[in-house]
């Protein structure tokens, strides 16, 4: 793809702008490197740290022998399983009405835009206080007359039930930072694109599916892999819905940390769920490769 | 909401500045030319405000009832801060070692201090006991705050206690020849069953969620009463025919209970009828609406009623910066009319040996005091004190107790084998600390046996 004059034009900027955009990037470095890597590194060493310090397995064994962490890995794998697809698929055509400028577009960016000002636990508070015995959602179904008393969502006895008012949740939380980064690749779509598909006589689904989605797909990929590792992260919405009726990673790295007050078993957790989170990331690399990567 | 911002702005700024100094303060054990600053930090903090930090009253309404209503006339700015157990160990423990400290005075409860007192942490206040001798402070509390030593290291601050609270539409469903004020376990099932059946919804409720206090049931409440003891009988028969209660009376609960913290809520909700839990979570639910809801003592088991009363103090770490304005501060919160504000707004009441309560007291407070003074003066009373000398281990004590939940009841395993494999795991937790046996279990020489 690049030609001769292209990469000295590349090398003229370069020069111009001499060491400006490290100093730009500097802080930001040094922001991450101090409050992320450092205490990233720092977790990964407690994991493998024996009682007396030095290196054992010791943490590791008991995460895994712990009673609680299978469920743990489960609820955790399963929501990811079942939330990421209900998620993408909803900020997609949130994200498509957005980009279809009808009027009052920016009202719906708005809209849709606005759970993402909440925090988690407060979704998950107000959530509860839907799906609760005396919550919203009954009190609307007995007066429609739909249930003639309360059904009881948030029951122990029912797993499935409990993790379902999670998706939904979670769904309602954290749907729009996917469609903020869709919208923002959608408008990064040169109109000449959709404006040739038309004179070629496309259907709508056409245009998503030829022109849109392959043009979306950097994206896509970045929205996928970002929404994955939060939905490894999932903690505040399932305390506030289920309280301890059902667990999930990062819970448990909290219960070690702050209950069982050791920090290593807690370490073990947290690597744990890095682990998840960089594989899902690679996963998604290699799934949806960009033009650049394929070239490359 | 008017006031909850700006307090929560000035204790997190202020915890930052604290960590600054903290880190200050480590650092000039290595760098003397790090001192002068350190040093200044700390003397400009003596002059102004005084640093009180607390395991009680951490939910944000009742921090910001400890700020406006509490510490608001006395003549110095304090922040209070509220901290869970573990971090506010960890905090005053490494203000001792790093020799320099920004905490003035700790609250917490009798078991919460016993740990930094034990590792001489604590200023000897046997002078300050001396001279508030007229406040008319239980004795038995005077004794508990020397902890096992000969000079008080704290002073008692506040008392509170656990006990049931009932819609008052359920007290028509009670069994026949129960009486609310002397109820039986048996009995309390028994009503369960009878809201069942005659209302179609399991009606009783457990704080069983992550934050609730069910443990402190089963150690203070339940456990005495099947067994008259706690540690030493955990897995004994009286054990097993306690959790074979527990088992049946959570099958008439509402099984939202995985998720309760605070009982007030459901019980205003109506989700719940009857239902235990601490007076400071049962509170708002009978402020609210006392007419509406009765107060009444905890349960009468097989070997009595066993009960927890909460025993909170004030002390002072060795490294307070500001000794005599600490002394001043805990004058201050111990005097007759800012313990009187604490019962008027926090529900917690004086440790007198005399019932003190303010005349003017809220009639859902009145309703709690009477239940609690009934409960602690009922002839079969079994007092349990706060597990006591557990330090660092005081959590995984608790959790050997939920788990045992959890795997006999939530779980449905067989009571017999959970208890044994429970058991090892509890003596584990009180070996690593050596802990003696506390009451109702009887004194111990050495590590408390589990039994």
């Amino acid at each position: 793809m690049a030609s001769a004059p292209a990469v000295a034009a590349k090398g003229d900027t370069r020069r111009r702008l001499g060491w400006a955009p490290y100093a730009l990037l500097a802080p930001s470095l040094v922001y991450l490197a101090v409050f992320f890597a450092l205490p990233m590194v720092n977790a990964f060493g407690l994991a493998f740290q024996g009682e007396a310090g030095g290196y054992s397995l010791e943490p590791v064994r008991r995460m895994l022998g712990d009673g609680r962490f299978g469920d743990a890995l489960r609820t955790t794998l399963l929501l990811v399983v079942i939330i990421v697809p209900i998620q993408f698929a909803v900020a997609m055509s949130m994200a498509l009405v957005v980009n279809a400028r009808l009027r009052g577009t920016d009202l719906w960016l708005y809209i849709f835009a606005l759970p993402l000002g909440i925090s988690e636990l407060a979704a998950g508070i107000v959530w509860f206080s839907i799906f609760t015995e005396q919550g919203w959602l009954n009190s609307f179904l007995t007066q429609l007359g739909v249930l003639d008393r309360p059904f009881i969502f948030l029951d122990y006895q029912r797993p499935v039930l409990l993790i379902l008012t999670i998706v939904v949740a979670e769904a309602w939380r954290a749907t729009s930072i996917i469609m903020v980064i869709l919208v923002a690749g959608l408008q990064g779509i040169p109109r000449d694109y959709l404006e040739a598909a038309d004179v070629f006589g496309a259907t709508p689904w056409q245009r998503v599916r030829h022109v849109i989605l392959p043009l979306l797909r950097p994206s896509i990929r970045v929205a996928l892999i970002l929404r994955t590792i939060l939905a490894f992260q999932v903690f505040a919405t399932v305390i506030a819905l289920a309280g301890s009726a059902t667990n999930v990673l990062a819970g448990e790295a909290y219960r070690w940390y702050q209950n069982l007050r050791d920090a290593r078993v807690a370490a073990a957790y947290a690597t744990l769920i890095l682990i998840l989170s960089v594989a899902s990331t690679v996963l998604f690399l290699l799934l949806l490769p960009t033009e650049e990567d394929r070239s490359a | 909401m008017g006031g909850r911002w700006p307090y929560g702005l000035t204790s997190v700024s202020l915890t930052r500045r604290q960590a600054l100094q903290l880190a200050a303060g480590a650092a000039a054990l290595g760098l003397t030319g790090c001192a002068p600053s350190a040093r200044e930090a700390t003397e400009e903090q003596s002059e102004g405000s005084l640093v009180l930090i607390s395991t009680q009253f951490q939910p944000v309404q009742e921090a910001e009832k400890m700020r406006s209503a509490v510490l608001a006339e006395f003549g110095r700015k304090v922040e209070f801060l509220g901290e869970e157990q573990g971090p506010f160990e960890d905090r005053i423990r490494a203000e001792a070692q790093a020799g320099k400290g920004s905490v003035a005075v700790i609250g917490g409860q009798h078991g919460d201090l016993v740990g930094l007192a034990a590792d001489g942490l604590l200023t000897d206040l046997s002078d300050l006991t001396q001279e508030l001798s007229g406040r008319g402070f239980n004795p038995d509390y005077l004794e508990l705050a020397k902890v096992g030593g000969d000079a008080p290291v704290y002073i008692p601050w506040a008392q509170a206690s656990y006990l049931m609270v009932a819609r008052k539409e359920a007290v028509g469903l009670l069994p026949q020849g129960a009486d609310v004020d002397s109820l039986t376990y048996d009995q309390l099932a028994a009503w369960g069953q009878r809201i069942q059946q005659e209302q179609g919804s399991r009606r009783l409720g457990f704080p069983a969620g992550e934050m609730g206090l069910l443990h402190r049931f089963f150690q203070g409440h339940s456990y005495p009463s099947f067994t008259g003891a706690l540690n030493t009988q955990f897995a004994s028969a009286g054990a097993e025919r306690m959790w074979q209660w527990m088992r049946d009376a959570w099958a008439l609960a509402n099984p939202q209970s995985t998720g309760y913290a605070f009982m007030q809520e459901p019980l205003q909700a109506g989700e719940v009828w009857v239902a235990w839990d601490h007076q400071a979570r049962l509170i708002e639910a009978l402020r609210a609406s006392a007419d509406d809801f009765v107060a009444f003592p905890s349960p009468t088991g097989p070997e009595g009623l066993g009960f927890m009363p909460v025993l909170t103090g004030l002390a002072i770490p060795k490294t307070a910066p500001d000794p005599d304005g600490a002394k001043d501060l805990i004058r201050y919160l111990t005097d007759p009319k800012q313990t009187a504000t604490v019962a008027r707004e926090l529900g917690f009441f004086p440790p007198t040996a005399t019932q003190q309560l303010p005349e003017d007291l809220d009639a859902g407070i009145r309703a709690e005091a009477d239940a609690i003074a009934a409960q602690s003066t009922s002839q079969d009373a079994v007092a349990s004190l706060l597990p006591v000398g557990l330090r660092d281990q005081s959590n995984p004590y608790n959790d050997v107790f939920r788990t045992t939940f959890d795997g006999i009841v939530l779980k449905d395993g067989d009571i017999g084998p959970v208890l044994a494999a429970k058991a090892k795991e509890l003596q584990s937790v009180l070996d690593a600390v050596k802990a003696p046996c506390w009451q109702p279990d009887p004194e111990s020489s050495g590590t408390c046996k589990v039994g």
